[in-house]
């Protein structure tokens, strides 16, 4: 009787793998996020305005986020590079030659340059953000596409609200490298007669035209969606995402509890309460939420008591949830930074060398946080007003979620006690302000020490703790 | 003083001491406030039913509680004997006072369900395939504040209803004197009639405020209008991610682990003896089954990959899918936990639903975890899932609809293999056991368990309910009209039981 392969727990990661020979054989494949066979090749469609740009640069956001490798190619970017100085919007005459041929010549650039990364470089998903209006550019795409064995997957927005259109154009137009030199009335003008250009040729995708195609129709910034035969689970969380984000204006708080017993004396985890700076904090905090003048606030935090604790001083409704909990760090629970090194060297070792995919013993790693947090950015993306109160790891996650932070950064981005994060959405990305309520606390940011090497002195591994009681 | 907190004993949640009104709710996204009527649209043999049942199912086990209404029910009880497709004849004017007058009884037993019965979600299975029709509901859920979301099939491949109608309506207690072919030729016809008359969701120009999402052609297309709220969301999600191809989903445990034979609960070893020649089995065991493209699916502890690595095929390591966290009981004996932490051990008994372990889970807890294995696994076709013994409980209570006190409960023994095949609205199962000794790890309801969970203690959402059984109870006793408003008529007499969202502020005393 044949023995199923020996295990070796991989010691990063903590993840189970057979191994012949002392080396790992086959690279298990852990579902951490949606694995895709096939890379994908979001096809963004629709006239200019419409919101191409910020549904392609928010949905790389996210899909980068959950750990899928996605970039976007901006067509109009290769243009700016190539053409210098824009001057008007004859440029985009549908009998501009001249245009059209330099307009064309982008398009290719930016598919050698999508093939690349899918087929080179590692990519999972490419957004290739272009009007692509006529029926005739998306089928020279899908075949692109298919000759390099992409799926394809189109995503048009259709919009004829004129104050939508207005007010996109004030968001995003007015600051662009093409109207620097331009009067706000000026660009204005010139970006509508851009907008007329592709209005002739533009053909919407056709329920029974494009009915082999994958695609869905975004109408009315969001109020309906039409659907059309989605492929496969990236497809479908793509849906899903799309179908959550709206564009109504609205602020995201993040901080932390307040200081807490155990922050004190510079032990990780662990469920103790408020110390009584953080109780002041909570204080402040209430003050500060009250200040803010907020309309229907919505107010999260962990099921650990000290976030519960300084959400208590708010005096309004809250909603716990299990999964802004604080990180689980197994076996070194409660332990300070010197005890961990004492007991475990070569794991704490090994979680400086990659503090993002490292997991505790018995515990988790932030990929795995991002993984449990998914569903927290998904109902923050559905609500307007909300101030989530949690912990330090976690905040890092959200935090590397809105300000668009890699992996290798996430770990490491500044998340003080009793120092609020205002984050609010603005053209592409987020405005962040931080805010400090004044109430004193100890630092619990520990940075990467320059020597990672498991057989480093404790001296060097314990220099970046930060003092503690 | 303010921010002093207790945490309850069952299910270690942080609450303040001083219990003022604003009490949190210890749970996810707050579902909703207003109860929600989905109504079903569509012709005959489009799914509607498949589809109420099946979503009925998953919002249940997620904790949403929800339950069916279905007007051809409510009719069947009211005309004893079916006659023929007549019946449903637009110009059968005795008939249509009736059929009506099962609907305004149907959405009285919504309106009793969703307002003193604690119900969150009512389904209304009828065809509702008229404007006027649908204007009742939506006046009807007005006047009653409820939110509305329309689900309308719609399909025009003669194949696919045709294999509808054999799947489903063929053994119908309407056609049980008739045959095959009888059956069939009636029901087409019956469906004529609705055709005639058939007004379909409009969501450009009349219907466009209405929240609605329309499925075309068993799921290839999508129509969403105006999604109101967090659960008409997941409602949306879930039905763009469910299909009807045939495929079957085996679920077991890993082979008898060396924590299992010493009795040990959690914890990470591998598989004894007895474990690894379970491995083997599986792989013949699949082999046999013959199965195209079928997918692995494991948790990432050492025990469910040793046994996958036995089939010598690729294999998914979910951690979602790890065993229960037993928090500080890890890797003890139950002999030691009842030593060590008598208290817990008692609770536990008391309710193993809710019971959440000291920096532990609860079965509460793991359904929430799972939810996305759920969603991946009504994606899938084939699909081997080796996990654990909780949570393959969890799963199982999804697919055979049982409710949260069942679902602790659940057999589901080492080294046997459940091979789950969907089949008309539900699901056959049917237990393989593969013939390796195993020890047994399944603990009975105690004593003290068996007096039911105690009535005042508090209640979250994601409490996973079994669908209801359908309310039949005819409310007609004669052909007159009855409105189906909010008349004072109603009786108010049924109690009101604790919706699973809303804190009792009164029980939390009972906690500790």
């Amino acid at each position: 009787m044949a023995s199923p392969r020996e295990l070796t727990q991989n010691p990063l990661k903590k993840i189970w793998m057979p191994y012949s020979n002392g080396r790992p054989a086959q690279h298990a494949c852990p579902r951490g996020v949606c694995v895709t066979n096939c890379p994908t090749l979001i096809v963004m469609v629709g006239l200019p305005a419409r919101g191409k740009t910020y549904i392609s640069k928010k949905l790389t956001r996210y899909l980068n986020w959950i750990g899928v490798p996605t970039r976007e190619f901006n067509v109009g970017q290769y243009r700016r590079d190539l053409v210098k100085t824009y001057r008007s919007f004859e440029f985009f005459l549908p009998d501009n030659e001249e245009g059209l041929k330099i307009r064309k010549q982008c398009a290719e650039a930016a598919l050698r340059d999508v093939r690349r990364f899918l087929s080179e470089e590692g990519g999972h998903v490419a957004v290739f953000d272009a009007t692509n209006t006529t029926r005739e550019r998306r089928e020279t795409i899908f075949k692109f596409g298919e000759e390099n064995g992409y799926k394809t997957f189109f995503v048009e927005s259709v919009c004829v609200d004129p104050d939508v259109i207005a007010a996109n154009i004030v968001q995003v137009k007015l600051g662009s490298p093409d109207y620097i030199d331009c009067g706000n009335d000026e660009a204005t003008e010139d970006f509508m007669n851009r907008i007329e250009c592709y209005k002739n040729s533009y053909e919407t995708l056709d329920e029974n035209l494009d009915k082999d195609l994958s695609y869905i129709k975004i109408m009315d910034v969001g109020r309906s969606y039409l659907v059309n035969r989605v492929m496969d689970h990236i497809q479908s969380r793509i849906v899903y995402y799309l179908m959550n984000i709206h564009v109504t204006p609205r602020s995201i708080y993040l901080c932390r509890h307040g200081e807490s017993e155990l922050n004190l004396k510079g032990r990780i985890g662990g469920d103790t309460g408020l110390s009584p700076r953080g109780k002041e904090f909570a204080k402040s905090l209430a003050q500060f939420i009250n200040d803010q003048n907020i309309k229907d606030l919505k107010v999260w935090t962990s099921q650990m008591k000290r976030t519960i604790q300084t959400a208590e001083a708010l005096g309004v409704p809250y909603e716990q949830w299990k999964v802004l909990n604080e990180i689980d760090a197994g076996v070194c629970e409660e332990m300070t930074y010197e005890e961990i090194q004492e007991h475990h060297p070569l794991e704490f070792a090994l979680r400086d060398q990659d503090k993002y995919r490292y997991r505790y013993p018995k515990g988790e790693s932030y990929e795995d946080l991002v993984q449990r947090l998914e569903p927290v950015i998904m109902e923050l993306e559905r609500q307007e007003n909300v101030l989530v109160i949690c912990h330090q790891a976690v905040m890092r996650c959200l935090l590397a979620y809105f300000l668009d932070k890699t992996a290798e950064q996430l770990p490491y981005l500044k998340c003080p006690l009793h120092t609020v994060l205002k984050l609010t959405p603005v053209a592409y990305g987020c405005k962040l302000e931080s805010i400090f309520l004044n109430v004193e606390a100890v630092n619990t940011h520990r940075d990467r020490p320059e020597n990672v090497d498991i057989s480093r002195p404790p001296e060097e591994a314990l220099v970046t703790v930060p003092a503690h009681q | 003083m303010p921010m002093e907190l207790t945490q309850s004993r069952m299910q270690k949640i942080w609450i303040p001491i001083d219990h003022r009104p604003s009490l949190p709710r210890p749970c996810g996204p707050q579902l909703t406030n207003s109860p929600t009527v989905i109504v079903m649209v569509g012709l005959p043999a489009r799914g509607k039913t498949y589809m109420s049942k099946k979503l009925t199912r998953y919002l249940n086990w997620i904790g949403v509680p929800t339950k069916v209404f279905n007007v051809g029910e409510y009719r069947r009880e009211v005309v004893k004997e079916f006659s023929s497709y007549s019946f449903f004849h637009p110009d059968n004017e005795e008939a249509m006072k009736v059929r009506k007058q099962c609907a305004l009884a149907a959405l009285r037993d919504v309106q009793l369900y969703l307002k003193e019965e604690g119900g969150q979600i009512a389904v209304f299975d009828a065809t509702n395939t008229t404007k006027e029709r649908r204007d009742m509901v939506l006046d009807f859920a007005k006047e009653n504040d409820f939110k509305v979301f329309f689900i309308e099939s719609v399909c025009d491949d003669p194949s696919v209803v045709a294999s509808n109608i054999m799947e489903v309506k063929l053994s119908s207690p309407d056609y049980r004197d008739c045959s095959s072919a009888e059956a069939m030729e009636d029901f087409m016809k019956r469906i004529d009639c609705y055709q005639v008359n058939y007004q379909p969701l409009d969501p450009d120009n009349h219907d466009r405020d209405l929240s609605l999402i329309k499925v075309l052609d068993v799921g290839r297309r999508f129509l969403v209008n105006r999604v109101q709220d967090y659960i008409q969301s997941r409602i949306v999600y879930y039905l763009m991610n469910i299909h009807v191809q045939p495929r079957t989903i085996y679920l077991c445990r890993h082979g008898e682990s060396e924590y299992n034979v010493l009795g040990r609960i959690g914890g990470d070893s591998g598989l004894s003896i007895r474990g690894k020649k379970f491995s083997v089995a599986l792989c013949k065991f699949l082999e046999e089954q013959n199965l195209k493209d079928l997918k692995i699916w494991t948790s990432q502890l050492k025990r469910t990959i040793q046994t996958a690595e036995a089939l010598k095929l690729p294999y998914e390591q979910w951690k979602a899918l790890n065993e229960i966290d037993a928090g500080v009981c890890e890797e003890m004996t139950y002999e030691e936990i009842k030593e060590t932490y008598p208290e817990e051990y008692a609770l536990r008994d008391q309710d193993k639903y809710y019971y959440r372990y000291p920096t532990g889970e609860s079965y509460q807890d793991l359904v929430q975890r799972l939810e996305p294995v759920i969603m991946e696994l009504e994606r899938q076709e084939n699909v081997l899932v080796i996990c654990h013994q909780a949570v393959m409980r969890c799963l199982l209570a999804y697919f055979l609809d049982k409710s949260a006190d069942e679902m602790p409960y659940l057999k589901c023994p080492l080294h046997t293999v459940l091979k789950l095949t969907p089949v008309a609205y539900g699901c056959r199962v049917e237990s393989i056991y593969l013939n390796v000794e195993a020890v047994n790890t399944h603990r009975e309801r105690s004593e003290e368990a068996k007096k039911g969970p105690n009535p005042l203690m508090r209640r979250n959402s994601v409490t996973p309910l079994a669908s209801p059984e359908p309310t039949k109870k005819p409310r007609i006793n004669s052909f007159e009209e009855h409105t189906a408003s909010t008349s004072t008529s109603l009786p108010s007499c049924l109690p009101r039981e604790v919706p699973t969202q809303n804190l009792n502020l009164n029980n939390s005393q009972n906690q500790f």
